[in-house]
Order: C-alpha cells, then structure tokens, then sequence
C-alpha cells in the first residue's frame, strides 16, 4: 500500500476520502464552508460530479444514484439542508441501496452565512446516524466508514463538519488506494421500499427505529467511540472541533471521544462515568450530547458554562472550566489598551464590480438618498422598498449604497416584494436577486408573482456566475461543474415563458441604460423584470487605461464615492483613483456619474473634451 | 502543545484580501510538514476577496491540538497592513514578535469621511505594552523595483523565515516555493523572498 502525508484542509480530505472509498456521483449546490468538497471531487476521473440547481435538486440526483447502486456523496451548507429537508427525510424512510453520505457544513459564528443553526438535530429528527470529524485525519478516515455505515444499515449517513474543520490545514495520512469493488450500477424494483404511498411509508417507518437500535450497538464497539485515560478526576465528552480545544485545556483529564454522535452509546457512556469523578461536555451551539447523555441518566454539566451560540475557541473552553470549578483562574495577562475607535474593514463589492451601477441606480431613487440613516433605519417609507437576496450584491446594503432592505434565505426577495405588495405598503417595490440565486429559488417565486399578479420590479443580477461562494458555475453559465459545455438556462426566455411582458435586459456597465430601464419598469403599475447582464470583474479579469481624476475639474461634490468603489480612495483629503485596482475601460462606472467630467482614463484625455 | 517543545510556534498573519496571505501560510506550513511537524492551519476570510480583513493562524509543533491560536500566546505577529496589525496585538504573547509592513490600506469608511486611520505612533504604543520586539518593514518599498507589488507576501515570508526555529536551510525554501508557486512567477518571488531575508538579517531584534 501506498501512503504518503499531506497537509490538506478538511474538504480537500473528505474529498480524497470519498474517492479513495469508492465514491461514482456527488452533488452539491455552493456553499461556504461546503464548497470545496465537489470542487475537489469534480477533478477526479471517473466520478460524475454536479452542481445541482440547489440543495433539493442535489439531494434528490443523489438519492436516485443511491438508488442506482453506486456510493455517492451530496454536500451543502447547513442552510441547504433546511432547502433539501424533504427529500432528506424521504431517504430516511426509504433507505438507500449505494452508500449514501449526505455533509452538512455547519457555520457556528456565522463567519459567512445567512444564520447559525446546530443541524445535529437533523440526525435525530431523521433517525440516521451521524459522524463528526475533529480535524482532516479523522475526516479522510470516517467518510469511508460513513459509506460501509450507510450499506449496513439501509441507511443515509448524516456527515457534520463545521467551518473550522472545513477550511483548517491539518496532517493527513493517505492510504493510496481506490476501493473499486465492482458496483452493480442496477436499480431494483421495488415499489415496497421505493414509493412512499402512506402504507408502504407506514411499513418503512418501523425499520428506522430499528436500525438505530442496531446502530446504538455499534456505536458501544466502534473504533471511532474511544476513551482515553487521564487521572481521572475530570472527564470531558466531546467531539468534533471542541475536543482539540478541550485537549489543550484539560492536558491531564480522561476523554470520551465521539466520532460518531448519534445514536449515542449507552453502556460505553457509562462506563466512562464510572470512571471518572465529574464529566464536563464540550460542545459548540446546542446541548446535543449533554442532553442526549442526561437521558441515558448520567449527570453531566456543559451548557450551565459553555456559551449556546457562536464559535468555542480555547479561552471560551477554559473560562467556562473556570466557572464550573473545574480549573484555576490562568495568571491574566495584561489585556492591551487597543487604539481608539479601529476603523472596521468590511467587505465590499470589487473594483469594477458590474452589481454597483444597479445599486447605485437605485440608491437614488425615491428618497433614499435622504431619509434613511447611516444604520439604514427610517421610519418613514422612501418611496422605494428594496427586497434583498444572497450573493455578492448583499454588501450593497453596507454605506454608502443602503441598497437593500431585507436579506433572508435564498431566492426570498421575491416572495417578500409579493408579500409587501399584497400587504398594501405605499411604496414601489424592487426585489433584487442574483443570477445563481434566482436559478436556486427564485424561479417559483416568479412563477408566484406572474399567476396572482404581482405589481413589482424583479431585478436579476446577471454576472454569470455564482461569486460569492468563489465563482462556481450554475445553470445560466454554459459550463458544468467538470468543465463541458452545457446548454445555457436562458433567464429572459425563462421568464418570458412564465408570462412576464415587461422584460428588459440591459448592460450593467451602461450606467444610463441601467438608469432608464429600472424607472421604466418601476413606472410599470404591473410585472416588470430588468435583467441587468455584466461580467464579474473577477471573471474578467481584462484591466487597462485605469481611471483618474483632473482635481482641476473636481469640486469634491462625493458622487463617485457613493458609488462605493474600492479603488476611490480620499488622500490628504483629495479624491484620487488607486490605479493598481481600478478595472478601467471595462468599467467605467465613476466616469459616467461625475457631473464635472473630471474622471478619465490615465493615459488619454478625459472624456468629454 | 508542550511548553518543552523546542519546535513549537504560533504564528498569526494578519492583512487584507488581495495580500497573498493565505498563500504566505500554506507555504510556510508546507515546509513545516517536509520537516516531519504536526502542523494546523485555518484561514478566516469571510467574503476576503472584496478587501476585507484576513487572518491565517499558523501551530506548528510536535503535537497540535486546536488549529487557532489564542490571545496572548502567538509567537509571532506577522501583519501585512498597519491597521490590522493594531487591531490583533492581542494575539501577540508578552515578549513576542511582532513583524509590521509599513503600510497603510485605508478602508473606504476613511474615504467617506466618517472615521480616521490611526497615526502610527498610535499603533506602536499599543505593541509596546505587549513586546520590545518590534519591527516595522518597509516591505512594500523594498519591493518596488521587483516590478511586482504582489510579490509582498513572499518577501515577508522571507523576512519571517530568519527568525523560525524550525531549522529550514535556504535550499528547502526554494524547494518549497517551487512546488507552491506557478513557474511564470517563480523567478520574481525568488528574489522578493530573498530581498526578505537580507532585510531581516540587517534589523536587530533578535
Ligand atoms: C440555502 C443556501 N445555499 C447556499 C448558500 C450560499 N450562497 C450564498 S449566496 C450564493 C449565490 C450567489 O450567487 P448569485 O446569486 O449569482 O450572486 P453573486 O454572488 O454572483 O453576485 C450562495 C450559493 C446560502 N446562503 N444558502
Ligand atoms: S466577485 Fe464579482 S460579483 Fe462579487 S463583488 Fe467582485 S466583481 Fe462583484
Ligand atoms: S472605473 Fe471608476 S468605478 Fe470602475 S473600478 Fe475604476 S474607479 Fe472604480
């Protein structure tokens, strides 16, 4: 056998992983921390690999592999499982025939997501069994026990990780072999197992408790259940992330390690209790094992301590081990007065972004400009309700654009504009959505909008891809996920389909094109969509003839800063262009909106002389 | 991690999107792995690309447990920007290094008027309350004539390389730059990350 050492991330791993362990078809739809999981698996030969329309979809091709025979492995976000819930929870029921592993990447601390949420209950809530990886080494190793797992006991696999094992380096051991034992890529007919009318579904339902029994016996035996010895005065159940951090506060006490964290082992618990004088859990967001343990009737302390929500770190760990008098205070060191008042670093869109026209369009209209405060706050309507949605554009809402209202769950924009509409608000209406977004959930919400009537604007912000998650294509960009050529999803024809009549589609960089359409569609009193098409600037990666600006044309009246370009800096308090990252020619933007003509490109005059 | 190991480092680099920091890490960390080290490393982001602030947290050691490190316990600080330098010196344990490049990125809360960058007397007050091992570099400078303001990372990888115990010869770092970086640039980070070194071994804070 073949081993080698690599120092790779806990995607990079559970991709590997899932290779080595025989893996034919994965999906995923994008998604931090998940994303990299199919983006590795995608360049391996001989795997199918897509990007699903969204989690559903994902779930869904996943479930019919699985069906199929072969081992295949669906990967999301935690907010995707809530999309792809359904048919999640119709694999529980109907079992599974190739091994199917479903990874939920959970985000406690919320480092890039919509919302915090502790999908273990997912686990639970389904009756599956659910493994979690501390660090890259036990995610390379349990997702091959995650497919026997599920082969065993007709089952999905529920795979947690959160962010921190996601994207954390770590040391991995690679044992260079494929499993390819020959699957009989064959669906058998079975409509007992596979159609869940309510008398088949009800004959399903007992299997499920069963198999949990079966696999609580397992979970006493497994390798990946393990108890480490200290002196036995403290013991701490943990797993995932939270053990290494628990490691290093307690070097000297005995450790129950769960990798697998449903269904618990009862006799194994027990065990440890009896040998230890208190146990202490450690455990980020809910108390998911401390009040699964308490039901086995073993006292045990964690949350009374712990915090319930955000990310643990060792100086959580270790305060709370303070508060449960289970460590002494560590001598403080002096904390260091920080300067005052540290700017803060937000991020916002690119240089030469092709959202900002869009936004700085409408930050301008009603009167937003006026009455809204630095918070965005008014109590008064402006005039103009923007309906937000996921994606790059999000960081519109950020000063100095104000460009969004509401952000919720993907594709929500247009429900929410329907809603706002229904509900009776004074003001016109614009939902805002991107292009991938809208392929994901925004579609329905058309759909909505056309069959009752809607009297809103739709805004697509087609950039081709799918940015935020790290440009991943989609439906409407041309190319799979392993790189063919693929028909494009073309969303004017999409929506005309659906019975919109007021569709216009306009070039995101012509600023009074942009301008022009989103008034014309907002003076419409019914439907109107505005698809406003342009490259993102990472995407497009041509820059030449950055802009600058003539001072001696400025009379400093602000317009181009509040187009929130990254590259219009203040000096010495004088406007400049920082020329190393304006995009330029194909932008444009600033250039357009400066009412004294003084923006022009570097080398040649500037326009309008 | 045991206080006895020798080869123990927490490292913190601090910086903005677009920096090259992550990539600055996972070199370092490569070269920590070819020496038979127990490495973690975890990268915070969020959406970095568009010029938000970035950290990478670096442990290399015999036996690392939890990839962050904590406040008051990295070895070295190593900060690419002046304001994030000022805004991690938690991080920094009593005595430790700090590695600051000269430079100011300003945040566009800056160029809307609404706050200001601190001075940099500011910023050194609040490292001394910490360390007297302090260096601000100019590496953005000392690069210029490279031609490359993207090779800044490698440059401060080189500056940092002087003061690791982790006993890389200079033919293991070219190595490892080799497999990390695409040929095209090859040639030009060489040089910056020598220019690093040299920097490094002129200053006088060991
Ligand atoms: C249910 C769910 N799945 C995935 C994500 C991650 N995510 C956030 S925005 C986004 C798509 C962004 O693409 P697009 O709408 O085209 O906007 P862009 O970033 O390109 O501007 C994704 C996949 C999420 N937040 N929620
Ligand atoms: S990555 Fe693309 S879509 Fe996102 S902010 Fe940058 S230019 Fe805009
Ligand atoms: S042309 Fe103007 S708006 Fe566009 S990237 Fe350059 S400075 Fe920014």
């Amino acid at each position: 056998m073949n081993k080698s050492r690599k120092l790779l991330s806990g995607n990079e791993a559970i991709a590997i992983g899932a290779y080595h362990a025989g893996v034919l078809v994965a999906t995923a739809y994008p998604g931090t921390p998940s994303t990299e999981i199919l983006e590795n698996l995608s360049k391996y030969k001989g795997i199918y690999a897509e990007w699903s329309t969204n989690e559903k979809v994902a779930m869904e091709v996943g479930l019919g592999a699985s069906y199929a025979g072969v081992r295949t492995l669906v990967s999301m976000k935690h907010v995707g499982l809530n999309v792809a819930a359904d048919p999640f929870m119709a694999a529980a029921t109907t079992g599974i025939h190739g091994g199917l592993v479903v990874i939920s990447a959970d985000d406690p601390g919320i480092h890039s997501s919509q919302g915090e949420q502790d999908n273990r209950h997912f686990a639970k809530l389904a009756r599956v069994p659910m493994l979690e990886p501390a660090d890259s080494q036990e995610a390379y190793d349990l997702i091959e026990i995650a497919f026997d797992l599920s082969e065993k006991y007709d089952t999905p696999v529920l795979f947690r990780i959160t962010t921190r094992v996601a994207h954390s380096k770590s040391v991995v051991e690679l044992d260079e072999k494929r499993i390819s034992k020959e699957r009989t890529k064959h669906f058998h007919h079975d409509i007992g197992k596979y159609v869940m009318l309510p008398t088949n579904a009800r004959n399903r339902v007992p299997n499920m408790h069963k198999r949990i029994v079966e696999l609580t016996r397992y979970a006493e035996t497994t390798p990946v259940n393990q108890i480490i010895d200290g002196d036995g005065k403290i013991g701490i159940i943990s797993s995932g992330v939270s053990y290494e951090y628990a490691r290093e506060v307690f070097p000297q006490a005995s450790f129950l390690k769960l990798g697998m964290t449903y269904p618990l082992p009862p006799e194994l618990v027990q065990k440890f209790a009896g040998k230890v004088k208190k146990i202490f859990v450690v455990e980020e967001l809910d108390p998911f094992l401390e009040e699964n343990v308490k039901l086995l009737g073993v006292h045990v302390e964690g949350k009374k301590h712990l915090p319930r929500f955000g990310e643990l770190n060792k100086a959580a760990v270790h305060h709370a081990a303070v508060q449960a008098g289970l460590l002494d205070r560590a001598n403080p060191i002096a904390e260091v007065t920080l300067v005052k008042n540290l700017p803060g670093r937000p991020p916002l869109l690119c240089p030469g972004c092709p959202h900002s026209g869009a936004f700085f369009v409408l930050s301008t209209i009603g009167k937003r400009a006026k009455v809204l405060d630095s918070e965005g706050r008014s109590e008064e309507e402006t005039g103009l309700i923007i309906t937000g949605d996921i994606g790059c554009y999000t960081l519109a809402t950020y000063p100095p654009l104000r460009a969004m209202d509401t952000t919720a769950c993907m594709g929500a924009s247009i429900g929410q504009a329907i809603g706002l509409e229904k509900a009776g608000v004074n003001s016109k209406i614009a939902a805002v959505i991107g292009d991938s977004t809208f392929m994901h959930s925004g579609i329905t919400g058309i759909v909505d909008a056309v069959y009752n009537d809607a009297k809103i604007t739709v805004i697509i912000l087609d950039n081709g891809t799918t940015a935020m998650t790290g440009h991943q294509d989609h439906p409407g960009s041309g190319m799979s996920a392993q790189g063919t050529v693929t028909e494009k999803v073309d969303i004017e024809k999409l929506v005309r389909g659906a019975g919109v009549k007021d569709v216009q589609v306009v070039n995101s960089f012509d600023v009074k094109a942009v301008r022009g359409a989103i008034r014309s569609a907002l003076d419409n009193p019914s439907l109107s969509v505005v698809i406003v098409r342009g490259k993102c600037a990472v995407i497009n990666r041509v820059r030449k003839n950055p802009r600058q600006i003539d001072l001696s044309k400025c009379n400093d009246c602000g317009v181009c800063v509040m187009i929130g370009c990254q590259a219009i800096q203040k000096r010495n308090d004088k406007l400049y262009i920082d020329s190393t990252i304006c995009m330029g020619e194909e932008c444009r933007i600033c250039e357009q909106l400066c009412p004294k003509k003084a923006i022009g490109p570097v080398s040649g005059k500037p326009a309008g002389e | 991690m045991s206080d006895l190991d020798q080869t123990k480092q927490d490292i913190l680099m601090v910086g903005v999107g677009g920096q090259g920091i992550i990539l600055a890490s996972d070199i370092l960390g490569e070269a920590a792995l070819e020496k038979g080290l127990d490495i973690k490393k975890t990268d915070t982001l969020g959406m970095a690309q568009r010029g938000g602030s970035v950290t990478s947290h670096l442990r290399i050691g015999q036996k690392v447990w939890s990839p962050l490190t904590s406040p008051a316990e990295a070895d070295i600080l190593l900060a690419f920007e002046k304001l994030e330098a000022a805004r991690w010196v938690n991080y920094l344990k009593p005595g430790g290094l700090a590695i600051i490049n000269n430079l100011a990125i300003p945040p566009l809360s800056i160029s809307l008027g609404s706050q200001k960058y601190p001075g940099d007397q500011e910023i050194l007050d609040s490292f001394k309350q910490r360390t007297s091992r302090l260096c601000l570099v100019d590496g953005s400078g000392k690069i210029a004539h490279l031609g490359d303001t993207r090779t800044l990372n490698i440059f401060m990888l080189g500056f940092l390389s002087t003061f690791l115990p982790l006993d890389i010869d200079s033919a293991a770092w070219e190595s490892c730059l080799r497999k990390q970086l695409p040929s095209r640039i090859l040639d030009i980070n060489l040089r910056a990350f020598e220019k690093g070194r040299e920097e490094a071994l002129s200053v006088n804070i060991r």
